[in-house]
């Protein structure tokens, strides 16, 4: 079997009196794809800000190859190796494409004030290293013709393409994806599929939320469902297909709006 | 390290003054920078005649003036480059201004360059104290805080005795002066200029009464911290400081310590901030509390805005407005403040990025423009 990479231990997390997850485990092998699905409102996005440290859980434990993340600093989770993309595209909008990728290959450098300043052979050697894997990143999304545009000029899609350029240079080992499809027309939703496959054929390992069905069922290994913060089904993209529990809390209620 | 590359993307875009001076080869660059930095450092000596200020010493001006550059070098790296709005940055010019003046008069008598190092690294020291607690709030609430500080240290100031209260500090000592040759001034008759020898500054001695060797010391500073200022930016604390204004938690979930780097914007703040401070109290020969009011720290807030923060040539520029014309048009004495309150509206008005923003920020702005433009349309087809 392939090593656990997170491990999601039965957390809770509490706003005052809503629960916003209740007792959810789940967990990621390495290398494979995981779906995280559920009608809105159903804790997905929590679930990914519990695991990149934007959230305390209030009891349980979220653990990255068997560490656990309680009480980490946002940045050094990122550091450790998980890294995501936002459901509402956060880029650094006056920086150019190349820079926002650059700023994401910046977690694994340290160059300080001093490096830079006298242009020590450390300075030099990461600016190299950032800019190659820059453009590298933009290469593997398709927008390497946009390098030098700024994050604000390029269409919706390519922002959501940077994004995951930009998520991919902090040299990640798992990459959580929010919604990356939405708003995506069938044609965009089809390359995006080829290019998580793409992405997990590199050596990631990939959670993904996302409510377009095709696409979900097309491109996870296996699929976790959650309902009002809990968890109600877990399993391949075929046996989550024929639970009872997820056709009346999801698939049956929102088939059209699914398909549509 | 990115010459070659935007000069080729820049080919599609319209040419701007920067894409023309990068374009050009680099020995003809070098030449340009030490031509133009010659003429700078020998303009008091020139004393052209529309430039040069009829009512006051034009050296003293142009000293004030490079003291205002480097006060707005350093706070765009706060304002500008990390975005964090600091009303009180006089506090960190106080410092750096008493730390001299402690140092180098009766009290201690130390010579001015071994005061200078350590009135500078007070000044640090004090926007690293401040920086520790209150850079954990954000926006309007570190704007609050930062003004609260830079009131705090002047009330200090006023408060202690040991300090001066409100008398300040007399006898500051400046830098040793070393005398190895003179440099004639020009004088003009209409636009005929004549040698003047009996009319000289004496290269390097630092007075009272000649303010040029001040100002050229001071304009050197100013070279090394714009040099500084190139480097730093164009690296990964730069690219750090950027991403921490465009967006705080997407930078700290992409693997950027913001807390870190957000104290680093504020201590070299700080730095540059009690550097001109310690100059200024060098330059003045005493120091008192009226020297660091509230409305200087608006005044240096307001060069950066003007000039367009986040863009060191902005900055600069803004610097010259603010310090120069008030000097320049002292003949209009109670207008001149009416007229720069109207000048800083109409610019709020009409150019609120700045006279010379950011070239990202007019390409944003221009492509928020047509994005919003395209929307209109959208919404008029449906």
């Amino acid at each position: 079997m392939a090593e656990r990479l997170l491990e999601v231990d039965d957390v809770t997390l509490r706003f005052g009196g809503v629960v916003a997850l209740d007792q959810v485990s789940f967990h990621i092998d390495e290398g494979e794809i995981l779906g995280l699905i559920g009608p809105n409102g159903a804790g997905k996005t929590t679930c990914f800000n519990v695991t990149t440290g934007v959230y305390q859980a209030t009891s349980g434990d979220v653990r990255f190859r068997g560490e656990s993340l309680a009480g980490r600093k946002r940045f050094s989770i990122t550091k450790l190796g998980i890294a995501r993309t936002f459901q509402n595209i956060r880029l650094f909008n006056s920086m150019t494409a190349l820079e926002n990728v650059m700023v994401g290959a910046d977690a694994q450098h340290s160059t300080g004030v001093f490096s830079a300043l006298f242009r020590l052979p450390r300075h030099r050697r990461e600016e190299e290293r950032g800019h190659t894997r820059a453009l590298e990143l933009l290469r593997l999304v398709g927008i390497e013709q946009r390098a030098d545009e700024l994050a604000v000029n390029l269409s919706y899609g390519d922002q959501r393409r940077l994004e995951i350029a930009r998520a991919l240079a902090t040299e990640p080992q798992l990459l959580c994806l929010d919604e990356p499809a939405a708003g995506f027309n069938p044609a965009e939703k089809a390359k995006l599929m080829e290019l998580i496959r793409t992405i997990r054929d590199t050596g990631y390992t990939v959670l993904l939320i996302e409510h377009d069905m095709r696409l979900v069922m097309g491109v996870t290994d296996r699929i976790v469902v959650l309902e009002f913060g809990r968890k109600i089904a877990e399993g391949s993209p075929a046996q989550v297909q024929d639970d009872p529990a997820v056709i009346a809390a999801y698939l049956g209620v929102d088939e059209d709006a699914a398909d549509g | 390290m990115s010459t070659a590359k935007s000069a080729g993307a820049a080919g599609s875009r319209s040419r701007s003054f920067g894409d023309r001076v990068s374009g050009l080869p680099t020995p003809v660059k070098v030449i340009l920078v030490i031509a133009f930095a010659l003429l700078l450092y020998l303009l008091p000596i020139i004393n052209p005649p529309i430039l040069s200020t009829p009512d006051t010493d034009f050296g003293g001006v142009l000293l004030t003036v490079t003291l205002y550059v480097l006060v707005a070098l350093g706070l765009n790296i706060v304002v500008g480059y990390a975005g964090l709005l600091d009303l009180g940055y006089v506090g960190f010019y106080a410092v750096g201004a008493y730390g001299i003046a402690v140092l180098t008069s009766q009290q201690a008598s130390w010579p001015f360059l071994l005061a200078l190092p350590v009135a500078v690294l007070a000044a640090l020291v004090s926007g690293v104290i401040l920086g520790g607690p209150t850079l954990r709030v954000r926006g309007d609430y570190l704007a609050i805080v930062t003004l609260g500080f830079g009131e705090i240290i002047r009330l200090i100031a006023v408060n202690s005795e040991s300090l001066g209260a409100a008398a300040g500090i007399p006898d500051v000592g400046g830098p040793p002066s070393i005398e190895l040759f003179e440099v004639p001034h020009l004088t003009w008759d209409g636009w005929v200029a004549t040698l003047d020898l009996d009319d000289t500054s004496v290269f390097l001695e630092f007075s009272v009464v000649d303010l040029i060797p001040f100002y050229w010391l001071t304009l050197t500073v100013v070279f090394l911290v714009i040099w500084a200022d190139i480097r730093v930016k164009d690296s990964r604390v730069g690219r750090a400081w950027e991403a921490c204004r465009e967006d705080e938690d997407a930078a700290e979930l992409m693997g950027v310590p913001t807390f870190k780097f957000k104290l680093l914007a504020f201590a070299m703040g700080a730095f540059i901030g009690g550097l001109s401070g310690a100059l200024y109290a060098g330059k003045q020969g005493f120091i008192s509390p009226n020297s660091f009011l509230l409305l200087y720290s608006i005044l240096f807030l307001a060069a950066v805005v003007i000039g367009g923060q986040g863009n060191r040539w902005g900055v600069i520029v803004g610097a010259v407005l603010v310090a120069y014309l008030p000097e320049r048009f002292r003949e209009f004495t109670e207008w001149r403040v009416l007229v720069f309150g109207l000048a800083l509206m109409l610019l709020a008005i009409f150019r609120p990025q700045g006279l010379l923003p950011p070239r990202r920020t007019v390409r944003a702005r221009r492509a928020e423009h047509e994005i919003e433009t395209l929307e209109e349309g959208d919404k008029a087809h449906g």
